[in-house]
């Protein structure tokens, strides 16, 4: 099996996130940057497949130099290589520009799988697994709380989650296929990985490497724009219900008033 | 805490542990304190990181790093849980670690691998009911008949001797009469189990709840004469020299504890409200944190020191018994500190600072006291 996981570089899920001034665009620099922790699901996924089946499992991102950090976190839990697609020009590409850019690196590395997960903790768009289907032409297996592949019969099947179950759905590989968080517990990596991870193999591209056009990437490439945006409103301290032997009435008119009951 | 002086792979194995420490060990050390449970599905982790291979080659099964990764981890965990944090310190510095660098070939080849995953504990045997730093009070007797020890005697507070997954024991005895006046103390490595081995019940401790440390009874234990475990006559020169490197290892223990102390008393400062304003306003609450803080980056910065003159080859013994007396100490008083500034709520053990303040007397006894610390000092100072 030949495997590609794609991951994102995502500024700390604890940290204050803030859009940078001049471009509306997220400020990576004032913060902490980790793996998106979403994506750390997606990678044990593609390791737990590969153990099973064999193969080799390649990590995909798009992003800044730092990102390099969140390859070797990827590298140093147990994945074999790395393309890091990084330029300038990059920088402010939305959904559909990413989904672009990384569909034309992942068809050059002709893989049986690719695993995203469910979304970024940063953007939370949750739509690359689909863009990236539909720019590669392949089937997508989304929400996923269960892989199983089946190499001898070239499938894959997931357990896919739904509001009252789950639904059991097929495809034949090379598929996408995103998964949830419910579906593993990632590994931590040991010495000897992140030892082993400097010496893996990176390969760096630039968007002329990946052959793409600058026009269509990056700012300039997207097709949506972040017109304005304001911090979030601090919280309103809370309603306080003070029980004179009519508490619970006040407190369940205070849910149906909210329409929560 | 990053630190300069810190290699990159250094640095990611340090978060990589202070990551695992929060999702994993943090959220399941209250419950392990009050039931007094050995939390064996945090060790089985531990051991897929590596962590207990951390100082020992590859071509042992180790992970090929050295001996202040080692620290790190332990720094880090101590952050968390200073049970699950000695149990590693144990693990390695003390159960592992004399094998290592008193084995023989075959001993190492038999022990180390299975120590150095972590899928089976060892423990050191020093302490007795009647002697600790005292080597002349060992009574533990281990005599040579035909090709066999024969080993008699008691051991007591035994870190890691009694739990499920405990594999071997290495005990100090006296293997006959003095020379030159100095008792003749050798170490034995005993595998568990062996007959007449048995550790006794669980100590009810003051802190350490979730650390396994139990008294251990050697009645005609027999094992192979090839289990003498360095020189014969040397056990207990050899441990001293364990102990140098392990009062390292209890220095970050303690620096975590020290750290943790720090973080939830600063949380708790500027959440907690007392005559209208966050208690972190007032200056004696701000203060006690800006002391317990330059504690405690006092304590690492020697601990760090230390480790890395040993590393270096560099005379380290001296800074390390100061490192060991500063930093427990500082753990001691930034635990007192924290459960001050947590006021009624600091004496609750759903708080961590309370368990951290039980936790925290220790390190100023084990591996040597802090009263031993100023003999070794001293005795540097040629006094």
């Amino acid at each position: 099996m030949n495997i590609v996981v794609t991951v994102k570089q995502v500024p700390d899920t604890w940290a204050e996130k803030k859009l940078d001034a001049s471009d509306k665009t997220v400020d990576r620099k004032s913060v902490d940057n980790v793996m998106n922790e979403m994506d750390e699901y997606g990678v044990e996924e593609a390791l737990k497949i590969k153990e099973a089946h064999g193969g080799e499992v390649t990590v995909v991102t798009m992003g800044p130099e730092k990102a390099v950090e969140t390859i070797r976190k990827a590298l140093s839990m147990g994945a074999d290589k790395a393309v890091h697609l990084t330029d300038e020009s990059l920088h402010g590409s939305d959904a559909l520009a990413t989904s672009a850019a990384l569909a034309k690196v992942i068809s050059t590395l002709s893989p049986d799988l690719i695993i995203t997960s469910s979304e970024a903790s940063d953007a939370r768009g949750g739509v690359m697994g689909a863009l990236l289907a539909e720019r590669l032409g392949l089937p997508q297996l989304t929400q996923a709380r269960k892989v199983t592949v089946d190499p001898g019969a070239n499938k894959v099947s997931v357990e896919r989650l739904a509001d009252n179950g789950y639904a059991l759905v097929e495809a034949t590989l090379p598929a996408v296929v995103g998964v949830v968080e419910k579906i593993n517990q990632p590994r931590y990596p040991s010495f000897k990985g992140i030892m082993a991870a400097k010496k893996k193999p990176l390969t760096k591209l630039s968007a002329a490497d990946a052959g793409l056009d600058a026009g269509s990437v990056g700012l300039a490439g997207a097709t949506s724009t972040v017109v304005d945006a304001q911090p979030a409103p601090p919280r309103q301290s809370g309603t306080i219900v003070k029980d004179e032997g009519d508490g619970g009435a006040k407190v369940a008119a205070f849910l149906a008033a909210q329409k929560l009951i | 805490m990053s630190d300069n002086r810190l290699s990159e792979e250094h640095e990611t194995l340090r978060k990589t542990v202070e990551e695992f420490a929060r999702e994993v060990v943090a959220p399941a050390a209250a419950g392990h304190d009050e039931a007094k449970t050995f939390p064996y599905e945090i060790i089985a982790q531990m051991a897929e990181m590596g962590l207990f291979g951390l100082p020992f080659p590859e071509s042992y099964g180790g992970q090929g790093a050295d001996y202040f990764a080692l620290c790190l981890a332990i720094e880090e965990l101590a952050r968390a849980d200073s049970s699950v944090a000695i149990t590693l310190e144990a693990g390695v510095g003390l159960g592992a670690m004399p094998i290592y660098r008193f084995g023989t070939e075959a001993q190492r080849e038999e022990w180390l691998p299975v120590l150095a995953s972590g899928r089976a504990l060892g423990a050191f045997g020093l302490t007795e009911p009647g002697a600790g730093s005292d080597a002349g009070g060992t009574r533990t007797t281990a005599q040579l008949v035909g090709d066999e020890w024969v080993i008699n005697g008691s051991k007591a507070f035994i870190t890691n001797s009694g739990t499920d997954i405990t594999r071997v024991v290495t005990v100090t005895a006296v293997t006959g009469e003095p020379v030159n006046g100095r008792p003749q103390i050798s170490s034995i490595i005993v595998p568990v189990p062996t007959p007449g081995f048995s550790a006794g019940a669980p100590y009810s401790k003051v802190g350490w709840h979730a650390s396994d440390t139990r008294p251990l009874s050697f009645q005609d234990v027999r094992v192979p004469a090839e289990n003498l475990l360095g020189e014969r006559g040397r056990g207990y020169a050899n441990f001293l020299s364990i102990l140098d490197e392990g009062r390292i290892a209890i220095s970050a223990l303690s620096v975590g504890l020290a750290q943790a102390c720090v973080d939830e008393s600063v949380k708790y400062a500027k959440e907690r409200e007392a005559f209208g304003a966050p208690i972190a306003r007032n200056q004696a609450i701000a203060f006690k944190l800006a002391e317990m803080e330059t504690r405690t980056y006092v304590a690492r910065t020697a601990y760090y020191d230390a480790a890395w003159r040993m590393l270096a080859g560099l005379p380290f013994k001296k800074e390390a018994a100061m490192a060991k007396l500063f930093s427990s100490e500082a753990a001691v008083t930034n635990a007192r500190e924290a459960t001050q500034i947590h006021g009624g709520y600091g004496f609750m053990n759903e708080y961590p600072v309370a368990r951290h303040w039980r936790d925290s007397k220790i390190l100023e006894i084990g591996e040597g006291t802090s009263e031993v610390q100023k003999m070794l000092i001293a005795r540097h100072l040629g006094v």
